[in-house]
């Protein structure tokens, strides 16, 4: 970062990062963190992913019982002091099995979108550097992807790999790489024309050095946001294909594979029904409110 | 305007021939032998030996595929490994009745999504601003078949106003195709708001306030019809989005068309109805982005002189 390019007029999204802290003695972190705090959507959206955070990883703690136990004698019971979000088919604690859901939610989330990190960043920041022939190649490859609605490929891969954890984390990844690679891309083409690009060059520095010290550091503001949106689109996908039983199967106690089997019992039971969709949606509502108000403090326009 | 259609037609092709190749490909690149997968475990040596023979696969795989294309061009999918019946005469079948769901959900998204968004953006920093900002956000992060199973819950087991299966009627519409529409009203919400916001900031719009014309047809007549063009756009890419929704309401309410017939050969792992069902749903979105395109070029002419 000790190369970091001057703040111009309208400096490059990514560049509020580099230049906030040129500019001022105050660190990139500490400004993006005070913006953040004075946004309500980001705060609520943070409160609500540390909650979800925290029931995941201390599920084993605060569950009351465990999330595989069955007890047919207490099935499909209403919520109650002894089970406060009721029992299911199998008379498994819905609050326990809940908890361990956050877990293993906020885990494909994250893989999933590792995954797609981990192969549509290179591909966009080849390909958006490299140019010419190759760049073509590549764009009409990432054309044909998008070409498939996200759920039919993530469909389509299943097929192909087979149900279950592993196999969704992969398919929900691999969807989201077109997304990424178009992203790094766009932004990789404008920066690579700045001046600052041009000094490196010119003081002798290779492609790689450029790419890795130059070009990527100014994409990271963009990219952070879009991964925080994409972590909630990646758990509404991988629910999806639980749901449909083409996901994480049963009994392993994910949200999606929850709702599949509580909608049998939709008459005798709804309380089966409503509690792991409002877990899935205010996982996801979390992520999105916060990658909002991320936007909101990364965006260098808004900069007073 | 009609080489514009042309160009756009033509620019679609390499993307339909790549789309079949990851199609044709993918039912290749499962573990094991396709003409055993095709045929079912329980097939006997002759039915695996005539698939083997009939899908060419002594062939190498270049022909074998532009074997898979002549026959896709013309009209032969293969057939069911279930009934035996034509993929082309199941997806003729199914195609139709996902395509009145989507039209349906548009409607619901653009009734409920345009006019919410013109009362976020004309009472901007209001608390209807953030009401209706508040709802759009919940309304994406809702899980489409929670919202199903919900509407279901109330409106079919609670309040036993609507029927929650079956496709006969257009009551057998309205729950669907709000599930399916809830989405895409909220995204069509936002995008309605900011599109009006930035058209309410323009000179003409200042203009128009200016020689004292009322509110209302300030924002009617001049910000709206500009502010639609976007939004138009918005509307066309959700029918993509509403393809891929659609396999999951359509579950949710056991509607018989395309998407629950695909999930449904996932599950009975039916590869020629998977690939035929795919192959669809993918060509039909990507002609929806070409229409798209078109209908931009056709709404704003600066980006058909181009």
């Amino acid at each position: 970062m000790s190369e970091a390019p001057r703040p111009s007029a309208i400096p490059a999204p990514g560049a509020v990062l580099a230049a906030s802290r040129a500019a001022r003695s105050v660190s990139a972190g500490a400004l993006v963190w005070r913006r953040l705090r004075r946004s309500r959507s980001a705060v609520l959206g943070l409160g609500i992913l540390l909650v979800f955070a925290l029931c995941g990883l201390f599920a084993p703690w605060l569950a009351p019982y465990d999330p595989y136990a069955s007890d047919l004698e207490n099935s499909l019971k209403p919520p109650s002091p002894r089970h406060p979000l009721g029992t299911d088919e199998l008379g498994r604690d819905v609050l326990s099995r809940i908890l361990y859901g956050a877990r293993l939610s906020l885990v494909i989330g994250t893989i999933a979108v590792a995954i797609g990190v981990a192969l549509g960043v290179p591909v966009g920041l080849t390909s958006g550097y490299l140019g010419g022939r190759f760049d073509l190649v590549v764009q009409r490859g990432i054309d044909v992807l998008l070409a498939f609605p996200s759920t039919i490929l993530a469909i389509l891969l299943v097929t192909i790999l087979g149900v279950g954890l592993v196999n969704v984390m992969i398919a929900v990844g691999i969807v989201s790489v077109p997304t990424y690679a178009r992203l790094v891309r766009g932004q990789v083409l404008s920066l690579k024309e700045q001046e600052f690009v041009d000094a490196a060059r010119a003081l002798g520095a290779g492609n790689l050095r450029i790419i890795f010290r130059h070009v990527l550091p100014n994409t990271l503001a963009v990219l952070i946001v879009q991964t925080t949106l994409q972590v909630a689109s990646a758990i509404l996908s991988a629910a999806a294909l639980g749901f449909l039983g083409l996901g994480v199967q049963q009994p392993t106690a994910e949200w999606g594979a929850m709702l599949s089997t509580a909608r049998q019992y939709i008459q005798l039971a709804p309380h089966t029904l409503l509690f792991p969709g409002l877990a899935i949606m205010l996982t996801v509502l979390g992520f999105n409110l916060f990658g909002d108000g991320l936007r909101d403090a990364l965006d260098p326009r808004l900069r007073v | 305007m009609w080489r514009y259609v042309a160009k756009r037609l033509v620019l679609a092709l390499p993307v339909l021939v790549g789309v079949s190749v990851v199609v044709f490909a993918a039912i290749r690149l499962i573990p094991g032998d396709p003409a055993q997968i095709m045929a079912g475990q329980a097939a006997t040596q002759e039915v695996v030996a005539e698939i083997r023979r009939s899908l060419g696969l002594d062939q190498p795989l270049p022909v074998q595929y532009l074997y898979f294309l002549r026959n896709a061009v013309r009209g032969d999918l293969g057939r069911s490994l279930f009934n035996g019946a034509p993929v082309v005469e199941e997806l003729a079948q199914r195609f139709p009745r996902t395509v009145r769901l989507a039209l349906a959900s548009i409607l619901v998204a653009s009734l409920i999504g345009i006019p919410a968004g013109i009362l976020a953006a004309t009472r901007r920093q209001s608390w209807v601003d953030t009401f209706v900002m508040a709802v759009a956000l919940v309304g994406v992060s809702m899980p489409v078949f929670w919202l199903g199973l919900n509407l279901i819950l109330v409106f079919s087991v609670r309040l036993g106003w609507l029927p929650a299966f079956g496709h006969d009627t257009w009551r057998h519409l309205v729950l669907p195709s709000v599930t399916l529409g809830a989405a895409s009203a909220a995204v069509v919400a936002r995008m309605t708001r900011s599109a009006m916001l930035e058209v309410l900031g323009q000179d003409y719009v200042r203009t128009a306030r200016a020689k004292g014309l009322a509110e209302r047809l300030v924002v009617n007549r001049h910000a709206l019809r500009n502010a639609l063009i976007p939004v138009v756009t918005i509307l066309g890419l959700q029918l993509g989005t509403l393809l891929s929704g659609a396999v999951l309401t359509e579950t949710v309410f056991a509607w018989p068309g395309i998407g629950r017939l695909l999930v449904d050969a996932v599950l009975a792992r039916d590869y020629p109805i998977i690939q035929g069902a795919i192959l669809l749903i993918a060509t039909t979105f990507v002609l929806l982005n070409v229409a798209v395109d078109v209908l931009y070029g056709f709404l704003d002419p600066r980006i058909r002189y181009e």
